[in-house]
């Protein structure tokens, strides 16, 4: 992720230690002071944020790392960038939780971080990779979506991904869109033209209001041009698994074994949360026998799945909390109940 | 006719909307001069606090941004880092930079972040309606210390710059005040040092000035003036906290 942010032209990162991410923070530590980027061991997930706010206003591509407590310390600053209309690219490496939880990987920040989060009415881009190459070329492609959209987007992996060891095809050259990009509305000092303000706060009447119809124009457009899938053995299937990230492995390997024992599965795995592949999940949900929903949460983006089949075929959950790993087994009888 | 007195370029046109008596419009006036002054009106970015200067923003003719509350240390590093050769500075009141924003102002001071930060300590929280702040005095009667401020309960008003003034991080700090004509030139000169320091890529400097209140200390703008000299000054006493020139 370090070096797909690097390669993406990341200028800024800005991090504080928290496990399991920590390869992360120390990586780009390193690749910064090399690449001639800024680098700061923040005094908190609050000011890492911050300083992201910042990097990212002065006209800087810049990123924070963090696992889900410290995540939890950067709503606030997420939503003052979404607010402001601020690119900035947040990784969240899960870990197990409520509260201090433990350093296992886990899936239970799916709600925080596709509702938004922070408060306020806003989404930002959720990208859920499931490979040590996804989380390279996703974090690549984190840095365009945000510049495009000029709102965060995050990058929701767990601890389990933060940990592995993959062969990665990492490209050579820096993303061309880098130089594409023309930011018009940063603060570099307003030498030979109007000063420019940024800022969140809109007092006027019905200001506010006029601006989130603005940010929900962007939004609509993220549910029409972004929404990432990745689909399998869905012509034949009964019964359909739903998971991402570390999920969708448990999930593909469940599918393969209930295929040899006859049954037919097949497998849809949401790349982006949010936007939610909804399509896909509701044009098959009137022919399947049912969709099966697996989880390292006690059943988060299973409400998104209910969601787009609406009614149409009934949908399944089988999750484990607190860092607990989804059994293969566990989940092909399952659906050999459901059969049944 | 020899123009002898006008609005500074640094600042808008607009109205203040500050209450009658606010020392707000005299500081927003001193960093406008200064910033003309030196010449860096076109490479200056200004970080606007929560509090009643959010709307700074609209008072100065320069790029300004807002930050959450307590946020505008960090904010500034993550500008100034990425723009080294421009001016950054942060406005803040006594609640954004001594109670919410204190692990961001003393870590961009122990960084020895080259930024400037001119920090309003007028001892109470204006927008919110005149409750405690860090920087209230003992005694002070506030929305939230009706009674006055008891230390046993609340603590003491909080003494940030001479502690900032402790660390290795920080060149240039200087507590100065506007309530009288002598103070408010003292106060500008200040202000330009420690931009200045920053110009001079000496690194962290912050200037706190003595600020009045009227509204939130329920007393007349008169009464203000010399509040700050009686009853602010004894407390939190004017002079150079800390130079490393």
């Amino acid at each position: 992720m370090g070096e797909g942010a690097i390669k993406a032209g990341c200028q800024a990162y800005f991090g504080y230690p928290i496990t399991p991410q920590n390869e992360i923070t120390a990586y780009m530590a390193r690749r910064m002071a090399e690449e001639g980027g800024v680098f700061i061991q923040a005094e908190s997930e609050i000011a890492a944020i911050n300083m992201v706010f910042g990097a990212s206003l002065a006209g800087a591509r810049a990123m924070t790392s963090s696992s889900s407590p410290g995540i939890s310390l950067k709503q606030e600053g997420i939503s003052y960038m979404v607010g402001c209309e601020l690119p900035g690219v947040i990784v969240n490496i899960q870990r197990g939780g409520p509260g201090l939880g433990n350093i296992s990987g886990a899936q239970g920040d799916y709600f925080q971080a596709t509702r938004g989060g922070g408060h306020g009415d806003y989404y930002s881009i959720v990208l859920a990779p499931a490979s040590v190459q996804e989380m390279y070329d996703l974090t690549r492609e984190a840095f365009d979506l945000a510049d495009k959209y000029r709102n965060p987007v995050i990058l929701l992996a767990d601890g389990i991904l933060g940990q592995m060891l993959e062969p990665t095809n990492i490209g050579k050259e820096n993303s061309a869109s880098v130089l594409d990009i023309k930011k018009d509305w940063i603060l570099d000092g307003c030498k030979g033209r109007e000063p420019r303000m940024v800022r969140s706060l809109l007092m006027d009447e019905g200001e506010l209001e006029k601006h989130n119809w603005k940010l929900n124009n962007k939004y609509e457009k993220m549910k029409t041009s972004e929404v990432k899938v990745e689909t399998d053995k869905l012509e034949d299937a009964e019964v359909v698994l739903i998971g991402y990230g570390t999920s969708a492995r448990i999930c593909a390997e469940a599918m393969e074994i209930a295929r040899k024992r006859g049954i037919n599965v097949g497998l849809i795995r949401p790349i982006t949360l949010w936007p939610f592949p909804e399509k896909v999940v509701s044009e098959n949900a009137e022919r399947l026998k049912a969709f099966l929903v697996i989880e390292m949460s006690l059943g988060q983006m299973v409400e998104d799945v209910r969601l787009a089949t609406n009614g149409k075929c009934p949908v399944y959950f089988y999750g484990r909390p607190g860092g607990g790993i989804p059994e293969v087994d566990i989940i092909v009888d399952t659906i050999e109940r459901i059969i049944r | 006719m020899k123009k002898l007195f006008s609005r500074p370029g640094s600042l808008t046109a607009k109205g203040n909307l500050y209450c009658p008596g606010c020392g707000h419009g005299i500081v927003h006036r001193l960093i406008a001069e200064v910033i003309d002054e030196l010449g860096i009106r076109e490479r200056t970015i200004g970080v606007a606090p929560v509090g009643c200067a959010v709307f700074a923003y609209d008072y100065w003719n320069f790029d300004v941004t807002e930050a959450a509350h307590g946020r505008p240390p960090a904010v500034a590093t993550g500008i100034k880092r990425v723009l080294p050769d421009r001016v950054v500075f942060t406005y803040q009141g006594d609640g954004d930079l001594a109670a919410i924003g204190t692990a961001e102002t003393v870590h961009a001071a122990n960084r020895g972040e080259n930024i400037t930060i001119v920090f309003v300590n007028n001892g109470v929280y204006g927008m919110t309606g005149g409750q405690m702040a860090p920087t209230t005095l003992i005694a002070q009667k506030t929305a939230t210390t009706p009674l006055g401020r008891d230390p046993k309960i609340a603590g003491y008003p909080i003494k940030i710059s001479e502690a900032l003034g402790q660390l290795e991080g920080s060149f240039y700090i200087e507590r100065v005040a506007v309530n009288s004509p002598k103070n408010t030139v003292k106060a500008k000169k200040a202000i330009k040092k420690a931009f200045q320091t920053q110009i001079d890529n000496k690194g962290f400097s912050l200037v706190e000035v003595l600020s009045m209140c009227p509204t939130g200390w329920e007393v007349n703008p008169i009464e203000a003036l010399k509040w700050v000299e009686e009853k602010m000054v004894p407390t939190f006493p004017l002079g150079v906290i800390r130079d490393k020139t």
